[in-house]
Protein backbone atom coordinates (compact mmCIF):
# COMPACT_ATOMS: atom_id res chain seq x y z
CA UNK A 1 0.00 0.00 0.00
CA UNK A 2 2.84 2.08 0.75
CA UNK A 3 3.98 2.13 -2.77
CA UNK A 4 0.84 2.89 -4.34
CA UNK A 5 -0.06 5.47 -2.08
CA UNK A 6 1.47 9.44 -0.93
CA UNK A 7 1.90 10.53 2.53
CA UNK A 8 -0.14 13.10 3.19
CA UNK A 9 3.69 15.01 3.61
CA UNK A 10 4.38 14.26 -0.33
CA UNK A 11 0.61 14.95 -1.56
CA UNK A 12 0.61 18.42 -0.11
CA UNK A 13 3.91 19.00 -1.46
CA UNK A 14 2.21 17.62 -5.15
CA UNK A 15 -0.32 19.57 -4.60
CA UNK A 16 1.61 22.80 -4.57
CA UNK A 17 3.93 21.71 -7.06
CA UNK A 18 0.77 20.77 -9.34
CA UNK A 19 0.12 24.66 -9.80
CA UNK A 20 3.63 25.09 -11.46
CA UNK A 21 4.07 22.26 -13.57
CA UNK A 22 1.63 19.54 -15.23
CA UNK A 23 2.07 16.47 -13.09
CA UNK A 24 3.41 13.17 -14.45
CA UNK A 25 0.26 10.64 -15.49
CA UNK A 26 1.84 8.39 -12.12
CA UNK A 27 1.99 11.26 -9.89
CA UNK A 28 -1.76 12.84 -10.76
CA UNK A 29 -2.72 8.77 -10.23
CA UNK A 30 -1.28 8.61 -6.93
CA UNK A 31 -2.11 12.06 -5.81
CA UNK A 32 -5.93 11.66 -7.21
CA UNK A 33 -5.80 8.03 -4.72
CA UNK A 34 -4.74 9.61 -1.61
CA UNK A 35 -6.98 12.65 -1.95
CA UNK A 36 -9.80 10.29 -2.07
CA UNK A 37 -9.09 8.85 0.84
CA UNK A 38 -7.54 11.87 2.73
CA UNK A 39 -9.86 15.04 3.92
CA UNK A 40 -6.74 16.76 5.14
CA UNK A 41 -5.16 16.65 1.72
CA UNK A 42 -8.71 17.69 0.14
CA UNK A 43 -9.02 20.48 2.24
CA UNK A 44 -5.29 21.58 1.65
CA UNK A 45 -5.78 21.53 -2.19
CA UNK A 46 -9.32 23.60 -1.66
CA UNK A 47 -6.63 26.02 0.00
CA UNK A 48 -4.50 25.54 -2.51
CA UNK A 49 -6.89 26.65 -5.57
CA UNK A 50 -8.59 29.15 -3.61
CA UNK A 51 -5.09 31.35 -3.06
CA UNK A 52 -4.71 30.79 -6.91
CA UNK A 53 -7.67 31.99 -7.71
CA UNK A 54 -7.87 35.06 -5.56
CA UNK A 55 -3.92 35.70 -6.70
CA UNK A 56 -5.24 35.59 -10.03
CA UNK A 57 -8.23 38.18 -9.40
CA UNK A 58 -5.57 40.39 -7.71
CA UNK A 59 -3.28 39.82 -11.03
CA UNK A 60 -6.32 41.05 -13.25
CA UNK A 61 -6.89 43.77 -10.96
CA UNK A 62 -4.52 44.85 -8.00
CA UNK A 63 -7.23 47.45 -6.97
CA UNK A 64 -9.62 44.90 -6.18
CA UNK A 65 -9.10 45.83 -2.57
CA UNK A 66 -11.30 48.92 -3.19
CA UNK A 67 -13.70 48.55 -5.94
CA UNK A 68 -15.55 44.90 -7.33
CA UNK A 69 -13.17 43.36 -10.28
CA UNK A 70 -13.54 44.26 -14.12
CA UNK A 71 -16.70 46.37 -14.29
CA UNK A 72 -16.47 47.96 -17.70
CA UNK A 73 -16.15 51.80 -18.15
CA UNK A 74 -19.06 54.07 -17.64
CA UNK A 75 -18.25 57.28 -19.73
CA UNK B 1 -15.11 88.91 -54.69
CA UNK B 2 -12.99 87.05 -52.16
CA UNK B 3 -13.46 83.32 -51.91
CA UNK B 4 -14.87 81.60 -48.76
CA UNK B 5 -11.44 80.56 -47.46
CA UNK B 6 -10.42 84.23 -47.77
CA UNK B 7 -12.50 85.70 -45.23
CA UNK B 8 -11.41 85.89 -41.76
CA UNK B 9 -14.80 85.17 -39.93
CA UNK B 10 -14.44 81.82 -42.14
CA UNK B 11 -11.36 80.83 -39.26
CA UNK B 12 -12.85 82.86 -36.79
CA UNK B 13 -16.00 80.22 -37.19
CA UNK B 14 -13.92 77.48 -37.53
CA UNK B 15 -11.90 77.84 -34.59
CA UNK B 16 -15.40 78.39 -32.52
CA UNK B 17 -16.70 75.18 -33.36
CA UNK B 18 -13.66 73.11 -32.63
CA UNK B 19 -13.60 74.54 -28.68
CA UNK B 20 -16.48 72.46 -27.77
CA UNK B 21 -14.24 69.41 -29.67
CA UNK B 22 -11.10 70.97 -27.86
CA UNK B 23 -12.70 71.16 -24.69
CA UNK B 24 -13.90 67.49 -24.40
CA UNK B 25 -10.71 66.42 -25.53
CA UNK B 26 -9.07 68.41 -22.60
CA UNK B 27 -11.60 67.08 -20.05
CA UNK B 28 -10.98 63.28 -21.33
CA UNK B 29 -7.29 64.02 -20.76
CA UNK B 30 -7.71 65.67 -17.65
CA UNK B 31 -10.01 62.88 -16.24
CA UNK B 32 -8.06 60.03 -17.40
CA UNK B 33 -4.82 61.89 -15.27
CA UNK B 34 -7.01 62.06 -12.41
CA UNK B 35 -8.08 58.65 -12.99
CA UNK B 36 -4.13 57.12 -13.00
CA UNK B 37 -3.08 59.56 -10.45
CA UNK B 38 -6.14 57.28 -8.00
CA UNK B 39 -4.34 54.09 -9.20
CA UNK B 40 -0.82 55.34 -8.26
CA UNK B 41 -0.92 54.39 -4.61
CA UNK B 42 -2.52 50.36 -5.30
CA UNK B 43 0.22 50.14 -8.17
CA UNK B 44 2.73 51.19 -6.18
CA UNK B 45 2.45 48.97 -3.36
CA UNK B 46 1.99 45.84 -5.55
CA UNK B 47 5.40 47.36 -7.85
CA UNK B 48 6.97 47.31 -4.45
CA UNK B 49 5.99 44.24 -3.63
CA UNK B 50 7.59 42.87 -6.35
CA UNK B 51 10.63 44.71 -6.48
CA UNK B 52 11.20 45.48 -3.16
CA UNK B 53 13.07 48.73 -3.90
CA UNK B 54 11.71 51.85 -3.95
CA UNK B 55 13.04 53.72 -6.25
CA UNK B 56 12.83 50.73 -8.95
CA UNK B 57 8.88 50.24 -7.85
CA UNK B 58 8.21 54.49 -8.46
CA UNK B 59 10.27 54.33 -12.29
CA UNK B 60 8.07 51.33 -12.81
CA UNK B 61 5.02 52.87 -11.97
CA UNK B 62 5.76 56.15 -13.60
CA UNK B 63 6.79 54.82 -16.81
CA UNK B 64 3.57 52.42 -16.90
CA UNK B 65 1.24 55.65 -16.52
CA UNK B 66 3.53 57.78 -18.78
CA UNK B 67 3.28 55.14 -21.30
CA UNK B 68 -0.89 55.39 -21.13
CA UNK B 69 -0.59 59.07 -21.09
CA UNK B 70 1.25 59.21 -23.93
CA UNK B 71 -1.17 56.82 -26.11
CA UNK B 72 -4.74 57.31 -24.15
CA UNK B 73 -6.17 55.82 -27.64
CA UNK B 74 -5.34 52.31 -27.19
CA UNK B 75 -6.77 52.27 -24.08
CA UNK B 76 -10.23 52.62 -25.87
CA UNK B 77 -12.25 49.27 -26.28
CA UNK B 78 -10.57 47.89 -22.96
CA UNK B 79 -12.49 46.75 -20.16
CA UNK B 80 -11.29 48.78 -17.94
CA UNK B 81 -8.67 50.66 -16.97
CA UNK B 82 -6.95 49.53 -13.89
CA UNK B 83 -6.61 46.26 -15.88
CA UNK B 84 -5.27 47.88 -18.57
CA UNK B 85 -2.58 49.79 -16.60
CA UNK B 86 -1.47 46.76 -14.67
CA UNK B 87 -0.84 44.83 -18.46
CA UNK B 88 1.54 47.76 -19.04
CA UNK B 89 3.24 47.61 -15.60
CA UNK B 90 3.79 44.63 -15.61
CA UNK B 91 5.88 44.76 -18.40
CA UNK B 92 7.83 47.71 -16.56
CA UNK B 93 8.31 45.66 -14.16
CA UNK B 94 9.89 42.72 -15.47
CA UNK B 95 12.07 45.50 -16.95
CA UNK B 96 13.43 46.48 -13.89
CA UNK B 97 13.46 42.67 -12.35
CA UNK B 98 16.20 42.39 -14.92
CA UNK B 99 18.02 45.76 -14.69
CA UNK B 100 17.60 45.18 -10.37
CA UNK B 101 19.03 41.33 -11.51
CA UNK B 102 22.20 42.96 -12.99
CA UNK B 103 22.70 45.29 -10.12
CA UNK B 104 21.78 42.88 -7.20
CA UNK B 105 21.42 39.36 -7.92
CA UNK B 106 18.82 37.15 -6.09
CA UNK B 107 19.57 34.61 -3.48
CA UNK B 108 16.80 32.99 -2.39
CA UNK B 109 18.74 30.81 -0.14
CA UNK B 110 18.98 33.52 2.39
CA UNK B 111 15.80 33.94 3.17
CA UNK B 112 14.78 30.03 4.37
CA UNK B 113 17.21 28.38 5.87
CA UNK B 114 14.70 26.36 8.01
CA UNK B 115 12.53 23.66 6.61
CA UNK B 116 10.96 23.40 9.63
CA UNK B 117 8.05 25.10 8.55
CA UNK B 118 7.17 22.41 6.05
CA UNK B 119 8.52 19.73 8.19
CA UNK B 120 6.25 21.49 11.35
CA UNK B 121 3.35 20.51 9.45
CA UNK B 122 3.94 16.67 9.47
CA UNK B 123 4.41 13.94 12.27
CA UNK B 124 7.21 11.57 11.72
CA UNK B 125 5.32 9.11 9.29
CA UNK B 126 4.12 12.42 7.31
CA UNK B 127 0.86 12.81 8.20
CA UNK B 128 -0.95 16.13 8.97
CA UNK B 129 -0.64 17.28 12.13
CA UNK B 130 -3.44 19.59 12.27
CA UNK B 131 -6.44 19.09 9.90
CA UNK B 132 -6.56 22.16 7.03
CA UNK B 133 -9.42 23.92 7.56
CA UNK B 134 -12.13 24.04 4.88
CA UNK B 135 -12.17 27.36 3.35
CA UNK B 136 -15.26 26.67 1.03
CA UNK B 137 -16.30 28.16 -1.96
CA UNK B 138 -14.08 30.91 -3.07
CA UNK B 139 -16.40 33.04 -5.31
CA UNK B 140 -18.34 34.33 -1.98
CA UNK B 141 -15.28 35.51 -0.59
CA UNK B 142 -13.31 37.10 -3.84
CA UNK B 143 -16.30 39.67 -3.69
CA UNK B 144 -15.65 40.94 -0.32
CA UNK B 145 -13.05 43.72 -0.49
CA UNK B 146 -11.76 43.47 2.75
CA UNK B 147 -10.36 40.06 1.64
CA UNK B 148 -8.22 41.44 -0.63
CA UNK B 149 -6.91 43.90 2.08
CA UNK B 150 -5.73 40.94 4.14
CA UNK B 151 -4.22 38.76 1.22
CA UNK B 152 -1.96 42.11 0.72
CA UNK B 153 -1.03 42.22 4.27
CA UNK B 154 -0.26 38.35 4.02
CA UNK B 155 1.67 39.21 0.80
CA UNK B 156 3.80 42.29 2.30
CA UNK B 157 4.27 40.48 5.56
CA UNK B 158 6.42 37.23 3.05
CA UNK B 159 10.55 37.21 3.26
CA UNK B 160 11.47 39.82 0.56
CA UNK B 161 12.55 37.09 -2.01
CA UNK B 162 10.42 34.63 -1.37
CA UNK B 163 7.22 37.57 -2.17
CA UNK B 164 9.65 38.15 -5.29
CA UNK B 165 9.19 35.03 -6.45
CA UNK B 166 5.83 34.11 -5.58
CA UNK B 167 4.80 37.25 -7.12
CA UNK B 168 6.50 36.23 -10.62
CA UNK B 169 4.42 33.46 -10.72
CA UNK B 170 1.25 34.21 -9.30
CA UNK B 171 0.80 37.92 -9.89
CA UNK B 172 2.88 38.99 -13.38
CA UNK B 173 2.00 35.27 -13.72
CA UNK B 174 5.12 33.89 -15.64
CA UNK B 175 5.71 30.45 -16.11
CA UNK B 176 8.12 28.42 -13.96
CA UNK B 177 10.58 27.75 -16.33
CA UNK B 178 10.76 31.87 -17.10
CA UNK B 179 11.74 32.30 -13.30
CA UNK B 180 14.08 30.03 -13.66
CA UNK B 181 15.83 31.23 -16.69
CA UNK B 182 15.31 34.93 -14.93
CA UNK B 183 16.54 34.42 -11.46
CA UNK B 184 19.08 31.16 -11.98
CA UNK B 185 16.71 28.87 -10.02
CA UNK B 186 16.79 24.89 -10.69
CA UNK B 187 13.16 23.92 -11.27
CA UNK B 188 12.61 21.90 -7.78
CA UNK B 189 14.40 25.06 -5.85
CA UNK B 190 12.01 27.24 -7.70
CA UNK B 191 8.98 24.79 -6.83
CA UNK B 192 9.99 24.71 -2.82
CA UNK B 193 10.07 28.46 -2.39
CA UNK B 194 6.72 28.02 -4.11
CA UNK B 195 5.49 25.83 -2.15
CA UNK B 196 6.99 27.88 1.24
CA UNK B 197 5.72 30.70 0.00
CA UNK B 198 2.15 29.15 -0.33
CA UNK B 199 2.09 27.40 3.32
CA UNK B 200 3.02 30.87 4.92
CA UNK B 201 0.21 33.09 2.59
CA UNK B 202 -2.30 29.92 3.77
CA UNK B 203 -1.52 30.40 7.81
CA UNK B 204 -1.08 34.21 7.49
CA UNK B 205 -5.14 34.08 5.86
CA UNK B 206 -6.26 31.13 7.95
CA UNK B 207 -5.15 33.63 11.06
CA UNK B 208 -6.87 36.81 9.77
CA UNK B 209 -9.07 35.92 7.36
CA UNK B 210 -10.83 32.57 8.37
CA UNK B 211 -10.41 32.72 12.36
CA UNK B 212 -8.77 29.91 12.48
CA UNK B 213 -5.72 28.48 14.91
Amino acid sequence: MQFFLYSCKQAHRMISEGLDRPLRLSERARLKMHLSICNACTNFNGQMQFLRKAMHRVSQDPDSTNQPPAKPEQR
Amino acid sequence: MKGLFDRPEFYRIIALLLVPIHFEFMTSLIDLHQQLESMRPVLLRFAFLQLRNDNAAEDAVQEALLAVLEKPDSFAGQSSLRTYVTGILKYKIIDHLRRLKREVPLDTTADESETDLIDSLFNTNGHTVSMPSAWGEPEPTLQEKDFFRVLEMCLENLPPKTARVFMMREWLELDAEEICKELGLTASNLWVVLYRARLRLRECLDLNWFGNH
